[in-house]
């Protein structure tokens, strides 16, 4: 090295922009780990909180993860996603906790909204909170990413929850650095958000890079879909056509797993990683406007259902 | 994200796109200097902009009564800032090239947003400062170079906008330069790159303009694109906090311990002679551990675990250092300090000081003084910092902590302040050489 100029020397110690991610998320991870007593990861099965877990063993292994994942089953999930939680899950040892929606009807703590297919996004919340107070969580790690959404370009990678789960987008502790606060008080919470900085390309270049598997729904399959709020919605269980609308069967993938009664597959042809990544690279629509239609209701749709203590 | 010119190069599997640096930078500026103008012509013309985003801008920009798109409330994300019209907290945003993917922490550029500009700095590459050629420099152009200064962000670019407004005069822009150049020196910023655009036109932004042929450098996004990115940290001196002290079983009857972090400073390797502080047991690394297996060196800004030769105690909070080359254990920080709460920091008040991994009681002892950040000036009888203030101040701590002055390293030589009370991050410190006096 002595041999090499400076110049040469100051080059080889630049990171591309997917090592300078994957070491800030495992940063966050590490620091979370240490001063949290009881977090928890959330792992849905989509492709953001994969790469979450692949974080995680990037951070403490050979060790086991110092938290459980904690999954918030709504009841309409793809089977697709389940099935491949339960085996990530159980390649990984881990401990899988599984916090129920219908549970929480069941026990009058929600309601089933009316309407025909009702979606139960909203309803998660609840569900959430309440496995955050059984389970003694303080601070929930999530696959959260500031280019989903505008209210999310906002947020803190530390983001402080109230004792009602709420979050105050006009309160929130700078973040100076890579110095994060995590003090809280007791029943307060933190949402903590490892892959902020991270857009959609970035996880499937990532996911590429790390060949990580993914559910095959993300990838192109032929289905049977019923066009809904200008949305391709899977035809199944959760979403009954009705009279007026047709029933087609195309070649479709997801962009985002959510639940089925709200999440839309987009026309796409892309069977393997590297399609996909060359569709998203040239996609003109953001992940959220083209898939979910949780967040067309209102300008302001994730703030307030951020503040509610939603994800 | 306008990463899809393909690559010449065959692509690699997971690879299909090069892989490519990352640059973040902070903007600030207020609403009349065309700040979000500017961003949204950048995310729009990189195409970083979607169609949905674009359609609910013009819907939401009609309900406003502006004609056309207001491209600022792309960037006023929460509802309170689209009601009130204006920026009140540090938003990011993404867009990429094929050469390179941004982060832009876009910030307010009044006063009383002084902190969230700090906040927007202390994590940027190169801070972009917006100038309005028809009133050059003004107040609040000289808080954003010395606000750059002060978190020594490595690159700054002066984009003196609304050239359309002065008729795209050179006499006009090299004077402006010239003020800011002059200015940016006397706080010892070495090189600023000055731009002439017209962000309304997108004069200079992304493309070239043929209005401004008397100007040869590159426009500003091939400026971002291209601006040398050194290593931004210090490669010197050995800095390495424990994180978190990972522990596998190797036998029955033993686990085996390993020390993750993330390399603040220096490049570590497998044979190094290392000092373990506070303690001052010294040891060597045996092996630098990654999930993906070992590697022969690491270095800024990786997340790494070492394996030592001996079994020392070590633990969160604590620093492996080069022997000879330790930072000096401090219990009273002189230091320059932004205030970021409603609180003020004043005389024997109570915090908690997180350095590094390293988190130590700390109580007020005096402000020696508060700055000016117009003028410069210094006030020793300020007494307390309000929020916003920039001062310097006394703190003493219950605990030594191992730091180095913020010019030399910028992770080792910040810390942040919380409130004792209110677990509030009440302020943000960064440390100073024995002697050293800012600006």
């Amino acid at each position: 090295m002595s041999a090499a100029s400076p110049a040469a020397i100051t080059r080889r110690h630049v990171v591309d922009h997917l090592t300078a991610l994957e070491s800030e998320g495992i940063h966050i991870f590490r620091e979370a780990a240490a001063v949290f007593e009881r977090p928890a990861l959330l792992f849905s099965g989509g492709k953001d909180s994969i790469v979450l877990l692949r974080l995680a063993e990037k951070a403490f292994r050979p060790a086991r993860f110092p938290f459980p994942i904690l999954h918030v089953d709504t009841g309409h999930n793809f089977p697709e996603a389940l099935a491949f939680r339960d085996r990530r899950v159980a390649e990984l040892g881990e401990e899988l906790i599984v916090a129920s929606v219908q549970e929480s009807i069941d026990r009058g703590r929600v309601r089933e909204e009316p309407g025909h297919d009702p979606s139960r996004n909203r309803l998660q919340t609840v569900t959430l909170l309440d496995a955050v107070v059984e389970h003694g969580f303080d601070a929930l790690f999530g696959g959260g990413r500031r280019d989903e959404e505008k209210a999310r370009a906002k947020e803190r990678i530390f983001s402080h929850r109230d004792a009602f789960g709420q979050w105050d987008p006009r309160n929130q502790r700078p973040e100076l650095w890579s110095l994060y606060n995590g003090r809280i008080r007791k029943g307060e919470q933190m949402r903590v958000f490892p892959i902020s900085n991270w857009t959609e390309l970035d996880v499937w270049q990532y996911i590429a890079a790390e060949r990580l598997e993914v559910p095959s729904i993300y990838f192109a399959h032929r289905r049977e879909v019923v066009k809904r709020d200008g949305m391709w919605l899977a035809v199944g269980d959760h979403v009954h056509p009705r009279d007026d609308e047709e029933v087609a069967t195309r070649t479709v993938r997801y962009r985002t797993v959510g639940d089925m009664s709200c999440t839309g597959a987009v026309d796409s042809r892309a069977r393997t990683l590297d399609e996909v990544i060359a569709e998203v690279a040239a996609a003109r629509i953001t992940e959220r406007g083209a898939t979910r239609a949780d967040d067309a209701f209102s300008e302001a749709a994730m703030e307030d259902r951020k503040r509610e203590g939603y994800f | 994200m306008d990463n899809r010119k393909t690559d010449d190069r065959a692509p690699t599997p997971g690879r299909l796109l090069p892989a490519s640096e990352m640059l973040r930078f902070s903007t600030a500026g207020s609403v009349d200097d065309g700040k979000s103008t500017l961003i949204g012509r950048l995310l729009h013309d990189s195409k970083g902009i979607f169609e949905d985003q674009l359609v609910a801008l013009e819907r939401a920009s009609r309900r406003r009564g502006t004609a056309g798109i207001d491209l600022a409330l792309l960037t006023d994300g929460l509802r309170a800032e689209r009601e009130q019209g204006i920026t009140i907290d540090v938003a990011y945003r993404y867009f990429a090239t094929p050469r390179r993917k941004f982060i832009i922490a876009d910030t307010p550029g009044h006063l009383q947003y002084t902190r969230n500009m700090v906040t927007g700095a202390s994590t940027a590459d190169l801070s972009i400062v917006l100038v309005d050629a028809r009133q050059g420099m003004l107040e609040q152009t000289r808080r954003h170079i010395v606000i750059a200064a002060l978190l020594r962000v490595p690159h700054l670019v002066a984009a003196i906008n609304k050239m359309d407004l002065v008729g795209y005069d050179e006499i006009v822009f090299r004077a402006i330069a010239s003020e800011v150049s002059a200015f940016a020196g006397k706080l010892g910023l070495g090189e600023v790159t000055c731009i002439p655009i017209s962000a309304v036109h997108g004069a200079n932004v992304v493309e070239p303009s043929s209005e401004m042929p008397w100007y040869a450098g590159p426009p500003l996004l091939e400026h971002l694109e291209s601006v040398e990115l050194e290593s931004a940290h210090d490669l010197r001196h050995v800095r390495f906090p424990v994180q978190w002290v990972i522990r596998a079983a190797a036998a029955a009857d033993r686990d085996e311990r390993s020390y993750a972090g993330r390399v603040e400073g220096g490049i570590l390797r497998p044979g190094d002679p290392v000092v373990a502080l506070p303690s001052g047991i010294a040891t060597t690394i045996r092996a630098i551990e990654t999930y993906d297996g070992p590697i022969a060196e690491a270095f800024p800004p990786l997340s790494v675990a070492v394996r030592l030769a001996d079994d020392v105690d070590l633990g969160r909070g604590m620093m492996l250092v080069a022997p000879d080359d330790a930072p000096r254990a401090r219990r009273e920080l002189d230091a320059l300090a932004c205030w970021l709460d409603e609180t003020p920091f004043a005389p024997g008040r109570r915090y908690w000081l997180a350095h590094t991994t390293r988190h130590v009681r700390a109580v007020a002892i005096e402000v020696v003084h508060r700055l000016n950040i117009n003028t410069l000036e210094r006030d020793p009888t300020a007494g307390s910092l309000g929020p916003n203030d920039v001062g310097r101040v006394r703190l003493a701590l219950a605990e030594p902590i191992f730091g180095d002055p913020y010019r030399i390293n910028r992770s080792t030589g910040s810390a942040i302040l919380i409130d004792e009370a209110t677990n509030a991050t009440a302020g943000a410190i960064l440390l100073l050489e024995d002697g050293e006096v800012w600006p």
